[in-house]
């Protein structure tokens, strides 16, 4: 749900329903890093209720697109951090494959 | 002299013109090394630790010409995993060049938001042990289950039970007369073909129907029929009985999220921590560096020797420092030693409760996270 004003699509809230700092956290990082963004927050209005609102003021952009780069970003972010942990795990595997071992064994280090 | 460029203007005298430029300590395009600690690294000081904000606004920097924005790009180049310890119940590992915002909402979601099946309605048949009826059942709900989330749907409060949304277990101990007992977890045996328990029809004509629909068994899954679902663990204990006390029920458990109940938690808990970085500021030598060596409980620091007698101390294990601020108690220790924290280096240890391997548990993590995403991109369009 967006909250702005109809002649000027470059300031917005977004208020977003089921949502916490999990996700409106990591969405307030990326559009900080966005150089088209001049300002960028959320809040919390009352924490029982599931709702979160993030503010964005960019520097001429509409915000809605702003806000939807900046995820889109996040979510390639996240692809990344997958693929790396996914092949680190399996780079860890082949040299260490002897070392899947259960809980009644001791902590070993690499 | 006079055909410098004027930038800014402060003049104090008509013949004194300067450029900013031309100073040394301003280098193009790079932080000074102060801005550089305070961007990177979180001194911790022996009261508090200092710059612990995230200067993440790509605009900060603006005024000294450095751009604080990172691309996609950048962030790809920089991105490194280093996985320090992998087992089949846990796993420590690093993760280089992300931020705190984004590392937290992963422990968030691993904490709450990945789904698991746990026990969520029990009929007692019959008890008649010490531990009443209600304690039994939340016990029965803490108790991890060994099956994938992933190949069940939720159960909706207008559904019927059926086997793509149920595992259905059977407790059945009894305890002979003038004897104890403990009833163990490995006696919930799953029942593949559904409940058992007959309801009390209404109708006397009517087939007995029973507490869930079952259309066909789910041991005939590829999933289940090698490996069936169990309790991951053998030994926890249920309850205890004393002599003829007896114990039958059935228990049935759906797929839910740790927000709603920490039973659905699929790890015994994740954490991070930042790594830390000890740097001694001025040469540490002799008794003092021995003192050194004896304060830390955590042998961060090594003595060694630099011929003609003399000792010096040095930091050898940096990771291993838990902040316990021993090095800096005192007078005249915070010149010598600096504790600090690196902003960007996460050595993230994630505990399964056996549900799914760890891996697999952070990589669902940031599935969610995808989802979410796209969730929000969606409503927007």
């Amino acid at each position: 749900m967006e909250h702005g004003s109809l002649n000027d699509p470059s300031k917005a809230t977004f208020s977003f329903v089921d949502e916490d700092h999990t996700l409106a956290n990591s969405v307030r990082f990326c559009l900080n890093q966005d150089p088209r963004v001049s300002v960028c927050g959320y809040s919390i209005p009352h924490p029982s209720d599931a709702r979160v609102n993030i503010r964005i003021q960019t520097t001429g952009e509409p915000a809605r697109e702003v806000l939807k780069d900046g995820c889109q970003n996040l979510m390639l972010m996240c692809q990344h951090v997958r693929g790396t942990l996914d092949k680190a795990v399996a780079d860890f595997r082949m040299n260490n494959p002897t070392k899947m071992e259960t809980k009644s064994d001791s902590e070993m280090e690499t | 002299m006079n055909e410098k460029e004027n930038k800014g203007g402060n003049n104090d005298e008509p013949n004194k013109k300067f450029s900013i430029w031309d100073l040394p300590d301003v280098p193009m395009g790079q932080l000074p090394p102060h801005l550089q600690l305070q961007k990177t690294r979180v001194v911790c000081k022996a009261d508090a630790p200092i710059h612990t904000d995230n200067i993440s606004y790509s605009g900060a920097y603006a005024s000294i010409g450095v751009d604080n924005s990172v691309h996609l790009d950048l962030f790809r180049d920089n991105f490194k995993v280093n996985v320090i310890r992998l087992t089949k119940e846990d796993m420590e590992f690093d993760m280089i060049g992300i931020d705190p915002a984004l590392a937290n909402a992963f422990r968030r979601i691993l904490i709450s938001e990945v789904p698991t099946m746990a026990i969520e309605k029990v009929l007692i048949a019959y008890n008649t042990s010490v531990v009443q009826d209600e304690v039994l059942a939340h016990r029965l709900g803490l108790v991890p289950l060994k099956a994938d989330p992933r190949l069940f749907e939720y159960l909706s409060a207008n559904d019927t039970p059926n086997e793509k949304n149920t595992i259905v277990f059977k407790l059945h101990a009894s305890c002979k007369r003038g004897e104890r007992r403990t009833v163990y977890s490995e006696e919930l045996k799953w029942l593949p073909k559904g409940s058992e328990l007959i309801k009390e029809a209404g109708q006397a004509d009517s087939k007995p129907t029973t507490y869930t629909s079952f259309t066909c068994s789910q041991d005939v899954l590829p999933e289940f029929s090698e490996d069936p679902i169990s309790p991951s663990e053998d030994k926890i204990i249920l309850a205890k009985l004393g002599s003829k006390q007896e114990i039958e029920l059935e228990a049935h458990a759906v797929k839910g999220l740790g927000k709603t109940h920490a039973k659905w938690s699929p790890v015994a808990t994740a954490w991070y921590r930042m790594l830390p970085e000890v740097v001694l500021l001025e040469d540490v030598e002799d008794e003092v560096a021995e003192e050194l060596v004896r304060r830390c409980p955590d042998k961060v620091f090594d003595i060694e020797d630099i011929g003609h007698g003399k000792k010096r101390a040095t930091v050898a294990r940096p990771r291993d420092c838990r902040l316990c601020r021993e090095c800096v108690r005192g007078e005249g220790w915070e010149e010598r030693v600096e504790l600090r924290r690196v902003k960007d280096h996460f050595i993230f240890t994630v505990e399964s409760t056996g549900v799914l391997p760890p891996e697999v548990l952070f990589t669902e993590a940031v599935k969610i996270l995808e989802e979410k995403c796209e969730r929000v991109i969606s409503e927007l369009s």
